[in-house]
């Protein structure tokens, strides 16, 4: 369980990033926060694994302030997967990569071997074990990234942004592992701007704006909400934006999934022959 | 008129084990605007790197084949002749800023081109002012955040107002509204000033609808390459790891179903008319 407690954050340059925030997320909740360039959505994901501390209010993980907790230890339960991945990466190899922070958290040789054996495949980097991480694609990057991180199997996995540089093929991937994992009852908080991703993976959906929550939902209602939607410098799910301009036709208006929107169609179709 | 041309192109990095690039032949004319997609590692970034010399004179390794850009042979012309061509911009913004201020970083590439003074002030005004970064003109760029960062990026390229723009994933950490308006400005620089744009993108629905020409790749090698109605209504196979738009894949499911749209929808518009030719034909 995270709490966050009317959190307010200044960086020392004197910018505020939040302006009181507060919000619950419970243990196997599956979040998407989204929201304009510079709304203080990686600013509070930076607050939940420890990297910032408020300026003023409280967040706990499991009842514990993150005050009182060192980054290393929350870490173990909260994992986090950087924006850009190379500000994560510095090993030689993806093996290495993958394997440093289980050697940190004291992980025996053995099982070190089989997690990263695991994670490799499980994004599919097996052929690059022995790569220099540098020598990847920014796309191929961002994966080591996420494996290096879902190796030591935290129970909250906070994702900066994971679809930036990823193919469809891998994104798709991306979004069943995150079902995968979410439906092993662990927490996921996807930061991101990419409305189609959010559209198929289906989350509760928090809208940030100028460092404040400005709405909070299901996928389907907040990303048709146009008024909502444009606050929030979001544009619509290509879908969606198909039904709105057909809402003269009386067709619902909360469609954001190919699927959905082929059986609507079909529907309304065979009603009317 | 041709402005990219390469016939044959193959090309291993120096430290690479797989071929790159495989054959590739390619036509960009003049003023097009070419959106380049496929799966992440497929060959983009590098086939980009052709374009404007960084392959092979920066990189190194073996080239085989030829790269023609604004008539000039790649292979015979320095990095820096070939930059008053062609920009590229990176996909990771901090591996092309440095300066101090935004400002300028936006001249830097001017001053190596030894334009005089008062021209290089004028044209880095202008290319703030298009890209929307006036008020950051004086901020150091390892400061500012990610969509700031490629927006003063694609204003580095914008200045030196090149025949060609390449853009690697230009919009990747702009939020939506902020990408789209990166993606009219790109327009405005094709339709307007004639620069011929290729975009690298993985988010077809967004880049699609200002596209003439869609080149899909993957593993190396040219799959398709055409206008982006006929690219994505191919054999859909092909377009594995290709992301295309959401009204192009609700065509694919509903023609699946026995409901047939007269044509290919590439964006919201097209698809949201050709469905309401069909919804309300049936009703009449």
């Amino acid at each position: 369980m995270i709490e966050v407690k009317d959190v307010y954050f200044t960086y020392p340059n004197g910018v505020e990033a939040l302006s009181g925030v507060s919000l619950s997320i419970r243990d196997g909740e599956f979040i998407a926060i989204m929201g304009q360039n510079g709304a203080g959505k990686t600013t509070l994901v930076k607050h939940i694994n420890g990297l910032l501390k408020p300026t003023k209010g409280e967040v706990s993980v499991d009842g514990v302030s993150t005050q009182k907790v060192s980054v290393a230890k929350l870490s173990r339960k909260v994992g986090f997967v950087f924006q850009n991945p190379d500000h994560q990466l510095f090993c030689e190899t993806v093996e290495d990569e993958v394997a440093f922070a289980l050697q940190n958290f004291g992980f025996k040789e053995q099982l070190i071997k089989k997690r990263v054996t695991w994670a490799l495949s499980l994004l599919n980097l097996t052929q690059y074990r022995q790569s220099s991480p540098f020598m990847l694609s920014g796309g191929e990057r961002k994966r080591v990234a996420l494996a290096s991180v879902l190796a030591w199997n935290p129970d909250v996995v906070i994702l900066d942004e994971p679809t930036i540089g990823q193919d469809y093929q891998q994104k798709e991937k991306l979004r069943q592992f995150i079902v995968q994992l979410n439906t092993q009852g662990k927490t996921v908080i996807i930061v991101t701007h990419d409305v189609e991703f959010v559209a198929e993976c289906n989350p509760h959906v928090i809208l940030m704006a100028q460092g404040k929550i400005m709405a909070e939902g299901g996928a389907k209602e907040t990303l048709t909400n146009r008024s909502l939607v444009t606050q929030a410098f979001i544009v619509p799910p290509q879908i969606s934006q198909i039904f709105f301009e057909l809402s003269d036709l009386k067709l619902p208006t909360n469609v954001i999934d190919v699927y959905d929107a082929r059986k609507v169609l079909l529907d309304r179709l065979e009603v009317s022959s | 008129m041709a402005i990219i041309e390469t016939t044959g192109l193959t090309y291993t990095y120096p430290t690479g084990t797989k071929l790159s690039l495989q054959d590739v032949s390619i036509t960009v004319e003049r003023g097009e605007f070419v959106v380049l997609t496929g799966p992440s590692g497929c060959g983009k970034t590098t086939l980009c790197r052709c374009f404007n010399g960084l392959v092979p004179h920066f990189y190194g390794g073996k080239l085989e084949g030829n790269v023609a850009v604004a008539g000039l042979k790649v292979g015979d012309h320095s990095i820096y002749e070939l930059a008053r061509h062609i920009g590229l911009v990176f996909q990771n913004p901090e591996n092309q800023l440095f300066a101090l201020s935004v400002e300028k970083d936006v001249a830097f590439g001017l001053e190596n081109l030894g334009i005089p003074r008062s021209n290089i002030r004028q044209q880095v005004d202008w290319a703030l002012e298009i890209t929307g970064i006036t008020g950051l003109r004086e901020r150091p760029p390892h400061e500012l955040s990610g969509g700031q960062q490629q927006r003063v990026a694609i204003a580095c390229v914008l200045a030196m107002q090149p025949d060609v723009m390449i853009l690697d994933e230009p919009t990747s950490f702009i939020d939506p509204v902020g990408a789209q308006k990166i993606f009219d400005v790109i327009n405005e620089l094709n339709k307007k000033l004639g620069i011929t744009v290729i975009l690298v993108e993985h988010r077809l629905d967004l880049a699609s609808k200002y596209a003439d020409h869609v080149i899909v790749m993957d593993e190396g090698k040219v799959v398709l390459d055409g206008e982006p109605r006929d690219v994505f209504s191919s054999d859909s196979a092909r377009l594995i790891g290709v992301g295309i738009p959401k009204a192009t894949r609700l065509y694919q499911v509903l023609k699946e179903r026995g409901v047939p749209l007269k044509r290919v929808p590439v964006n919201s518009e097209e698809a949201s008319q050709l469905l309401r030719e069909v919804l309300t034909h049936d009703r009449g």
